[in-house]
């Protein structure tokens, strides 16, 4: 039976490079993905996008291909990613002109019309059911998560660099299984595994080792070189979980387990775009060293609407840090708390929200999740607050640096900050309101 | 005895919902989990109303909790110094269980 070779070369935009050139060389993969945004990413990229019409596209698109582009030309290995953002033509664009300048012959396709901005105003917010017109000039971007017969379509075209905004992200591995195999876009089993092989590896080392070791309990070798999973999948989509010889890290069942319930809610109803996949039967079995045997996926007929992230200016978040350490550290820190609390109550401020945490006590886990830490050494206080204007998050900020001479004793260390926050919002359109269609740049 | 003794686990976070595993090291220790790891003992470790729902995976030894009003404003707004929620996992696996029979 037919095997294609499919690796995860990142898990999200400030992922490693490294383990994706070493599956590049010597993977020898149909397929490499490059998993790369984030929900609120998005809506960031939009924002650089208002800036700058020819930005827009994760940072580090240029430097990951650069990276990986003559390895995998050389070995035949395809690219498919969301590195596109909120402007997949500008990224085709800018990879077909890398690639020129490399000397490199490339054939580049842009997957376009996850944008849904200019629609989206009558559809109802999740969140408060009002129409996400509501949100007025504060509505900065609306993406809605598109499927994989864009990708399948762009690879049909010839495309060996396939560039999406916002695909979800275990569709971009589907995209590819579809093309090769063949897969009806009923066949609800197989879409239901391809996605299943998506989910394991679209989050990168996180089923390769990474985000798993706990000392004593769960070792990992050699963690500062973990290596990046690939997938061995058949025509029927079943699949083997592995990673490249002599790289860290480790592929287990433990590892798989972890990832398979990672972010997916009713295991039985993981609701995607092209199907919705059922793992609820999923059964792993280890086969070797650092191979894991995938079986029992299957799916269920899509639901015909698609999510879409909405984003949309909300107000500003500011902060500010201090340290106590020594004897009393903890009481110190709480009557700064405190100062900075009555400071900003007596100024009438206007913030939305506020929270003080004693880093190192009480600022991580919920109050009632065990007893009370016996009183450290040191502790960092940090108050954190919102607000729709921009100078009342910035005066929280203020108080917190106002400590060093007017609070408790022997504060250290202060740190500040102010930034915008962009809101992430949902709602649903139907899929055909949501025409997907493919650019071809060459190089 | 702690539940991080016999399971490890993973959160996740979409919005203001927490998605967390538990899952059993040993087959042998699966009933014991799947008996003391209630949805309503998960639902007690927080400090605010959360409301819980439990999938069980038998073939997997494994449970999945998805926990809503876990993560007030989302990972975007949140104040919280940990904004996505992924210590949780580590305040579900900290839990007092009985002892194996």
């Amino acid at each position: 039976m037919r095997t294609l070779r499919i690796g995860a070369g990142s898990g999200f935009s400030g992922d490693r490079i490294e383990p994706a050139v070493a599956l590049a060389r010597e993977g020898r993969l149909d397929y490499l993905v490059f998993e790369c945004l984030a929900e609120r990413t998005i809506a960031l990229a939009q924002l650089a996008r208002l800036a700058d019409p020819a930005k827009g596209y994760d940072t580090r698109l240029e430097q990951r291909l650069r990276a990986v582009l003559p390895d995998c030309l050389h070995n035949g290995t395809r690219i498919v990613t969301n590195m596109g953002a909120a402007n997949p033509l500008a990224a085709a664009e800018r990879a077909a002109a890398l690639a020129r300048e490399m000397g490199l012959k490339l054939r580049v396709a842009a997957v376009l019309g996850d944008d849904v901005l200019d629609r989206i105003g009558p559809a109802s917010l999740d969140e408060t059911g009002a129409p996400a017109a509501a949100l007025g000039a504060r509505l900065v971007s609306a993406n809605a998560y598109i499927g994989a017969s864009g990708i399948a379509e762009a690879l049909a075209a010839g495309a060996d660099l396939v560039i999406c905004g916002r695909a979800s992200d275990p569709s971009l591995f589907l995209g590819p299984l579809l093309h090769e195999f063949g897969w009806a876009m009923d066949d609800w089993t197989r879409l239901g595994r391809g996605i299943l092989v998506g989910h394991l590896l679209e989050c990168s080392a996180q089923v390769s080792g990474g985000y798993y070791a706990d000392p004593g309990l769960k070792d990992v070798p050699d963690l500062a070189a973990i290596g990046f999973p690939l997938a061995e999948v058949d025509e029927s989509g079943n699949a083997v979980i592995t990673k490249l010889p002599g790289t860290g890290g480790c592929v287990s069942r433990g590892t798989c387990i972890e990832q398979l319930l990672y972010e997916i809610h009713d295991p039985a109803r993981y609701l995607q775009p092209d199907v919705v996949a059922d793992f609820s039967q999923v059964t792993f079995e280890e086969t070797g060293p650092d191979r894991v045997a995938v079986r029992g996926g299957a799916g269920h007929p899509r639901s015909g609407l698609l999510k879409v992230s909405v984003g949309c200016r909300d107000g500003w978040t500011g902060w500010g840090e201090i340290s106590y350490a020594g004897p009393g550290a903890a009481a110190r820190g709480r009557l700064a708390a405190e100062i900075v609390r009555t400071r900003l109550a007596a100024q009438g401020n206007a913030l939305e929200e506020m929270r003080c945490d004693l880093i190192g006590l009480d600022a991580i886990l919920p109050a009632s999740a065990g007893p009370a830490a016996a009183e450290p050494r040191e502790v960092r206080l940090r108050v954190a607050g919102c607000s729709p204007q921009r100078e009342v998050a910035a005066a929280l900020a203020d108080e917190v640096e106002a400590l060093y001479l007017c609070g408790p004793a022997g504060g250290g260390g202060v740190a500040t900050g102010l930034r915008e926050v962009i809101g992430i919002r949902s709602a649903f359109l139907p899929a055909e309101a949501v025409p997907v269609s493919v650019h071809c740049v060459e190089a | 005895m702690k539940l991080h003794e016999i399971a490890h686990g993973r959160a996740g976070d979409k919005g203001d919902i927490s998605n967390i595993s538990v899952i059993a090291y040993r087959p042998g220790d699966w009933p014991l989990i799947e008996a003391e790891v209630t949805a309503e003992k998960v639902a007690a470790l927080f400090d605010r109303k959360v409301s819980v729902t439990r999938h069980v995976l038998p073939q997997l030894q494994a449970l999945n909790f998805v926990i809503t009003g876990a993560l007030p404003g989302g990972v975007t707004r949140s104040l919280a110094l940990d904004a996505h929620g992924k210590a949780l996992a580590f305040a579900v696996l900290d839990m007092e269980i009985g002892a194996r029979p």
